[in-house]
């Protein structure tokens, strides 16, 4: 039950005990952090079979892992590994440009990422347990975050402000299956968690996340790319708990050390923007 | 009376639901401060060893122990049946728990998340019908003490999934995920 926690991004063994340590309540094994990926461009793939079982190994708390988006095969190698979570991901090289893995032909659990309703209840629609806004991954810049919060959260009010009539429309116009706009209608929020994603530093920003309405924070190059990870970690985990409590975000968000260094989204090439992947 | 439910981390809102759909007014306990304003504690399914840890960093840990000798009535579902246990098996080194029922529960028992499942489970207490069981990475109750009542096991399964101390109860599955509100209604008159 991940609900209210914080999901790190981990490239070794080591990172995975510090994470388990500072409270995370999973990671996700990487060979590269998404800040890494992006330095270093070129086709980013799942990570080395070793790699990931090493992390599996390392810590009782469940392990994620990233497949590019419709690699079914990763997803299937993943799945035999025994990860908990598959993360059919846009921070990896697209490895179909049309469709995305058919989630339901498994049994591990996925999480998607999402810019908006339409996307999100599509991939809901495709099998996916989980979301997540896609963010800007690798960045340290929220901003992108938080785009994507505001606008699901947004279309979810507007959703409830429609009669039974309407709804079919606004299902044509979010490229969604009727059922699943319905559900959302009725219910005022996604079928399924959505976490916070992609540029998240501080534990600011994950206060910021979760105050905005997201179900718990994924934290990717901002714990292991900044000055002091260990108490980083902690902080994070603890805004994410005390989202709602200023003078103890405060507190905790003291002599934290050097946070990783930002970009700012607009000076990034539009092919260099890991957003955009994704249908 | 309030119903506390720890919101350390873990589907403590779908606690709160039920508890509210029961008409019983209801404390999100994540202070010291909180722990005062209630008269019963929930512990809800997350992961054990964030919320122990956020337990002893918040200084909850020590105050629910004392209150648990006084007169607070505690559930733990899921993570929060493992932080009931006196001996947990398969934690991580120094794992803080709560420790106030004398049984030893065993994490992710059943192996990984996609071992995760769902039965029907007998329990005598409620009578007919089943309750639906709903078992994620779930922890197992190995072994129970002689003051520990057991509530109900899965069928054709070794070990304990409900078990009941005085006015503490632990539930290795998620109550709070389904429809059925025998178990909040039982802890309610504990």
């Amino acid at each position: 039950m991940l609900k209210g926690g914080v999901i790190m991004d981990v490239v070794t063994p080591e990172q995975a005990r510090i994470a388990e340590e500072a409270g995370a309540v999973a990671v996700m094994a990487l060979e590269r952090v998404p800040a890494d990926i992006r330095a270093q461009g070129g086709v980013a793939r799942m990570s080395d079979p070793e790699l990931i079982q090493a992390i599996v190994e390392s810590v009782t708390i469940p392990v994620m892992a990233k497949a590019r988006i419709g690699h079914f095969v990763e997803a299937q190698i993943l799945e035999a590994l025994g990860v908990d979570y598959i993360d059919e991901s846009e921070v990896l090289t697209p490895a179909d440009e049309e469709h995305h893995i058919n989630k339901h032909d498994f049994k591990v659990p996925f999480v998607c990422g999402c810019r908006n309703l339409g996307e999100a209840l599509r991939r809901v629609a495709e099998g996916a347990a989980m979301l997540r806004t896609k963010g800007e991954a690798g960045t340290g810049n929220v901003v992108e975050a938080v785009r994507h919060a505001r606008t699901v959260y947004s279309e979810i009010r507007r959703l409830q402000n429609l009669d039974a009539n309407e709804l079919y429309t606004a299902a044509k116009n979010l490229q969604a299956p009727y059922e699943l706009v319905q559900q959302v209608a009725e219910m005022g929020r996604l079928p399924v968690v959505n976490f916070a994603a992609g540029g998240i530093a501080t534990p600011a920003d994950a206060a910021l996340m979760m105050q905005l309405g997201v179900d718990g924070v994924f934290v990717g190059s901002g714990i292991f790319k900044s000055g002091d990870p260990e108490r980083r970690a902690r902080a994070i985990v603890e805004a994410t708990t005390h989202y709602n409590d200023p003078e103890l975000l405060a507190q905790i968000s003291k002599g934290l050390g050097e946070p990783m260094v930002g970009i700012e989204i607009s000076t990034l090439p539009q092919e260099q923007l890991l957003a955009g992947r994704g249908w | 009376m309030t119903a506390g439910i720890l919101a350390l981390q873990g589907d403590f809102c779908e606690h709160e639901a039920i508890l509210q759909r029961l008409g019983v007014p209801t404390q999100q306990v994540r202070l010291p401060k909180h722990l005062d304003l209630v008269d019963r504690l929930i512990i809800p399914g997350g992961e054990s060893t964030t919320i122990g840890k956020l337990l002893v960093r918040f200084d909850l840990l020590e105050p629910i122990r004392q209150r648990a000798g006084r007169d607070l009535a505690i559930w733990g579902t899921c993570a929060g049946a493992i932080l009931m246990a006196r001996t947990i098996i398969g934690g991580i080194d120094g794992q803080p728990r709560l420790g106030l029922m004398d049984m030893a529960v065993r994490r992710n028992a059943y192996g990984r998340q996609v071992d995760s499942f769902e039965a029907a489970l007998p329990v005598a207490v409620f009578g007919q019908p089943p309750v639906h069981g709903v078992f994620i990475r779930a922890p197992i109750i190995e072994s129970v003490g002689a003051d520990v009542t057991v509530l109900a096991e899965v069928p054709g399964q070794q070990g304990v999934v409900a078990a009941q101390q005085g006015r503490h109860l632990a539930t290795t599955f998620h109550p709070e995920l389904t429809g059925d509100d025998r178990f909040h209604r039982y802890f309610l008159e504990l």
